[in-house]
């Protein structure tokens, strides 16, 4: 029998992909079943982004190996980048679909910038130092976020900072009103748009990570050192590595924040990165699939919960210390590993007799 | 100028509350190698514990503290043993996430028993503040100065001078090598949980002395701001944590005083992020020379 | 690879489980036949650092229910569901509500989730009455006082039973002017939050109107909600006499106390969200001797309805209800009022039910005398007509300044 030989790596890809797919097509048949309750149904949208945040996180602490404490940051700049795009591309660009597409451009290209700025000076940093520094960052952007105010009337947008001081013609509206955020986004986003994203997000990442430069950035994180001796550039691909991250996150707060009916700068706090941090670790440092899923599951859960009443976030936190505890624990994974063992064994006994 | 020394003033009393978080953070970190999350939470149990027994109870505050430190250093043994011995071989993150986990529990435990309305913690230590030719200083900023440097002198004290002091610092140096000396690397450990955790307790009593308002939620923000600083002062650095809190208070009180109240959390970590950019390693950190 | 495969497995799972979950809640009750009770529903932070209000609306939701269904007449069942004060979840805990097939929304406990929740509730056509999401971004349809503009459209389905955060403000200043509260004003006022920086801005613009002398105005945030030294001194430098407090009494208490410890004394005016001050345990009275707010709530006054309530609710959770509990209280009442007087029975669909209570609150004869004013009525604008009181703190309770 002549059967297709892949690399390892390149068969879980096809398989992260294949995941992605069977789960957009059966929640998208049930969806039109009406199977689904409406609760999953106003999630998908947000799943989808939470997706893209944890991918794109696993690229800066899994593939990169640099813990970031404010990746909700770069979803921030993404959210209110996008947002207001959307409200003033609303008369230029009449179609939702197209409109959503270039305000996610529009929010990556910002979060890019904002990856850049903080780029710069966070990269010459190690370990928890370069931790605290994004925490930093995450902090300021949403200082500063709640102080923007942005208008727009029929001379296009105004903008001021720390008070609002917007003059606005007669028929304008306020479209960013500070710490009130943007309180009257129109619902664009689409659980197919989620999905193209999430595919998106998955080829960005793969490509990078299986090209010249995504060998380049794992050798950084495996030995600095090492690898600066043999001639790669750290800060280039660090960079490299941490704006493609910053660009992606961009892109999901857009297709998070045009899911939403209303978003306020605190939604983006040390909590949201924390969240987003607990995906990435709970899924696996570097194993995108395991993002994808950890994401998914800890956003339903909570839901899921509200039958314990008052003592559901602390049947969440106890959730989250147990499956910590049992993913590292030494016996269970023995455990695992034997019986998975055994059964590939058995499988294998069982063919040769079968071709005997 | 008057005016420029009471905001110096009143940076201390905030930076001193931080400093103190910040010793716990930092005792833990320098020997265990964790980011304790769920130390503003363990600050939080101490301030409830030590207003139950004042407030309602009637005990002396002092007794109220130490039967906090009490059920805090028990508390901080038992998440230890559950939640993070089991992880001493696992990878950090695994730990982190475990400790933002306890946070959780911690919080919304708190909530259940406790409900959620505030309670204004008693002011044990008086209300006469100190005051000369204008200046006025309140007595919890100079019992909680006092405890700071206190507790910074009995700690590098511990460490420095004592068996078990010498055990968790060659325990933060290499837990094998130590391990292979016959130093009981777990106990190390414990103890420097009990020790952090009972800091915690004190950390609560002033805390919430100084700003009394307490609510399951009391311990976070205090205790992500004392994580800044001990990573400011250099994380893992006893006297650093001290130093670190104290400039996060008065770099936190001079942006709202002299630049603007609005973008004053901008400006802490602005100043933090540059501090950092100058002395990578925080202001008193080690400098760790890279192994190839 | 082999580990990939169990875990896709286990997806597929999950996901069938969850379509599972999906389904049996709502097919049980509509099984069911003739409904005997309306459903009610409500989001708010149960959890979480708001979770004071959250759970201060649920619970004297609850005593409103159980009153009025042991009466006999309209029998309600009520539904809880927590939002963590956040707009995403909000959207999380309706869409449970809706599957559980609410008929009636009580709307969100606090203004950012409320904005979300309002526009679904509008969307499905499902009626929304709010104890105090107090947001006009809420309602929709109102001008920002700053630009004059209006950002959403009017929710026409969707009423409140509190004031609007912008009247608070005009009220406030129109009150400290007429009163002659005070001659140099300082505001101090929470800008990371909608409630707070909502009035703020609906007083800065009317105080510039009537020429009241503001001299200083500073900020803080959840994250700085400790250390107050230098909004005080830079009031206390400016020379202020008053200073205006629109937040809630979490914070207020501690700049109370923290003024007092420096020997500072002016007037202070709240609004609102300061009642429940007094009722903070451990909290030291004296210190909010001669504090002026504009509440519609006491809970020490007199009347026998509020009495009532305060001992039930006391009886129940062991703290006296704020007014966030008596505006539940009345939203209850509120929607009880309108049901009977358009004869609504239990089995009309939540759409039908929502175009037979607006039709009640905007028409002209329907009026509700509850804990937090009297014949409360309501206009097209989704706003109550209810005025606020003048109060100010004496020997530890409220006296009217009128």
């Amino acid at each position: 029998m002549k059967k297709l030989r892949m690399s390892k790596a390149t068969g879980i890809n096809f398989l992260t992909y294949a995941l992605v797919i069977i789960a957009f097509v059966v929640l998208q048949v049930m969806g039109n079943q009406g199977m689904l309750s409406s609760t999953l149904k106003g999630q998908l949208v947000p799943i989808c982004a939470y997706v893209v945040m944890a991918l794109s996180l696993n690229l800066t602490v899994g593939i990169l190996g640099e813990l970031s404490l404010g990746h909700a940051g770069f979803m921030s700049v993404g959210s209110f980048a996008g947002a207001v795009s959307n409200v003033a591309l609303a008369a230029s660009i009449p179609d939702a679909g197209l409109r959503l597409a270039v305000s996610m451009i529009i929010a990556a290209i910002f979060a890019a910038i904002a990856g850049v700025l903080i780029g710069i000076p966070v990269l010459r940093l190690n370990g928890d130092y370069l931790a605290i520094v994004t925490l930093a960052f995450g902090e300021i952007i949403k200082s500063l976020i709640n102080n923007m105010y942005i208008g727009m009337d029929v001379d296009g947008l105004h903008a001021s900072f720390v008070q609002n001081t917007l003059k606005l013609e007669a028929g304008g509206r306020m479209i960013l009103n500070g710490p009130m955020g943007i309180p009257g986004i129109q619902k664009t986003s689409t659980f197919v748009a989620g999905f193209v994203l999430v595919m998106i997000a998955l080829v960005v990442i793969f490509n990078l990570v299986g090209s010249r430069s995504g060998r380049a950035i794992m050798a950084l994180r495996d030995n600095r050192i090492a690898a600066e001796s043999v001639g790669i550039n750290v800060t280039k691909y660090k960079m490299m590595a941490f704006v493609t991250s910053a660009a992606l996150a961009g892109a999901a707060g857009a297709l998070f924040a045009q899911g939403q009916n209303t978003i306020v700068p605190s939604k983006f706090d040390f909590n949201t990165s924390i969240l987003i941090l607990v995906f990435v670790v709970l899924g696996g440092l570097g194993r995108m699939w395991g993002s994808i899923i950890a994401a998914a599951a800890l956003t339903v859960l909570p839901e899921m919960l509200r039958e314990f009443a008052d003592y559901r976030m602390l049947v969440y936190a106890i959730v989250l210390i147990l499956v910590m505890l049992i993913t590292n624990n030494p016996t269970i994974k023995n455990f695992f590993e034997s019986v998975l063992d055994r059964i590939k064994s058995g499988k294998k006994a069982k063919e040769g007799g079968a071709e005997a | 100028m008057l005016a420029f020394l009471n905001h110096v003033i009143n940076g201390i009393s905030l930076g001193s509350v931080y400093a103190i978080i910040a010793l716990g953070y930092t005792m833990v970190y320098g020997i265990a190698k964790m980011l304790n999350f769920a130390h503003g939470d363990v600050i939080m149990v101490g301030a409830y514990i030590c207003f139950f027994a004042v407030a309602s109870y009637g005990l002396h505050p002092i007794l109220g503290v130490l039967l906090a430190m009490l059920v805090c250093t028990i508390l901080g043994m038992v998440i230890e043993r559950l939640a993070y011995k089991p992880l001493r071989q696992a990878p950090s993150l695994a730990v982190l996430i475990t400790a933002i986990g306890m946070s959780y529990f911690l919080q919304n435990s708190a909530q259940l028993m406790w409900g959620t309305n505030q309670k204004m913690f008693p002011a044990i230590f008086g209300k006469t503040p100190f005051s000369f030719g204008g200046i006025t200083i309140s007595v919890t900023t100079v019992v909680t100065i006092i405890a700071c440097v206190v507790i910074m002198l009995a700690l590098t004290w511990f460490t420095g001078n004592t068996k078990m002091g010498k055990a968790m610092r060659a325990c933060s140096e290499d837990k094998a090598a130590a391990q292979l000396m016959g130093i009981n690397v777990n106990t190390t450990i414990s103890i420097t949980f009990a020790i952090g955790s009972a800091l915690a307790a004190v950390a609560g009593v002033l805390l919430c002395s100084a700003y009394p308002n307490l609510v399951p939620t009391t311990g976070s923000m205090p205790g992500i701001k004392a994580f800044t600083a001990a990573v400011f002062g250099g994380i893992g650095s006893i006297p650093g944590a001290l130093l670190g809190g104290v400039l996060l208070g008065v770099i936190e009180i001079m942006a709202k005083a002299y630049i603007s109240t609005q973008l004053s959390d901008a400006i802490v970590f602005a100043v933090l992020i540059v501090v950092l950019l100058v002395k990578p390693t925080g202001l008193l950190g080690k400098k760790i020379r890279e192994k190839v | 690879m082999k580990k990939f495969l169990s875990i896709m497995l286990a997806l597929v799972l999950a996901l069938g489980c969850l379509a599972g979950c999906g389904e049996p809640a709502s097919s049980s009750t509509s099984g069911d036949g003739a409904a005997t009770a309306f459903r009610i529903g409500g989001t708010g932070p149960l959890t979480g650092g708001a979770a004071i209000y959250g759970t201060a609306v649920a619970n004297a939701a609850k005593i409103a229910v159980d009153e009025i269904n042991a009466k006999g007449g309209i029998q309600f069942e009520l539904r809880y569901e927590d939002d963590a004060h956040d707009a995403e979840k909000a959207v999380n805990a309706y869409n449970i509500l809706k599957d559980w097939e609410m008929q009636i929304f009580m709307g969100s406990v606090t203004s950012a989730p409320g904005v979300a929740t309002s526009a679904e509730a509008n969307a499905d056509n499902i009626f929304f009455l709010t104890p105090s999401g107090s947001s006009t971004d809420v309602l929709g349809g109102v001008a920002d006082p700053l630009t004059g503009t209006v950002s959403i459209p009017r929710k026409s389905n969707v009423f409140q039973i509190c004031f609007t955060d912008p009247n608070q403000g005009l009220a406030s200043a129109q009150y400290i002017v007429d009163k002659n509260l005070g001659e140099k004003i300082a505001v101090i006022y929470k800008n990371d939050d909608v409630y707070s920086t909502g009035i703020y801005n609906s007083f800065a613009a009317k105080a510039a109107e009537l020429n009241l002398n503001i001299v200083s105005t500073t900020t803080f945030t959840t994250d700085s909600q400790t250390d107050f030294s230098v909004q005080i001194a830079a009031a206390k430098d400016a020379g202020a006499d008053l200073i205006f407090l629109p937040m809630y009494y979490d914070a207020a208490s501690l700049i109370l106390t923290q003024a007092d410890a420096i020997g500072y004394a002016p007037k202070f005016f709240g609004v609102d969200g300061m009642d429940g001050i007094l009722a903070v345990e451990g909290f030291d009275t004296a210190l909010a001797e001669g504090v002026m707010l504009l509440t519609p709530f006491a809970a020490d006054a007199e009347d026998e309805a509020t009495q009532n309530f305060v001992a039930k609710y006391e009886a129940a959770y062991g703290e006296t209800p704020n007014q966030f509990a008596a505006d539940a209280y009345d939203t209850v009442y509120a929607i009880a009022a309108a049901l009977e007087k358009a004869g609504a029975t239990p089995d009309m669909t939540a759409s039908q039910l929502c175009d037979v209570l607006v039709a009640q609150f905007t028409s002209a004869d329907f009026a509700v005398d509850g804990l937090t004013g009297a014949s409360m009525t309501w206009s097209a604008t989704g706003e109550v007509s209810k005025a606020p009181k003048g109060m100010m703190i004496q020997d530890g309770k409220y006296v009217s300044m009128d």
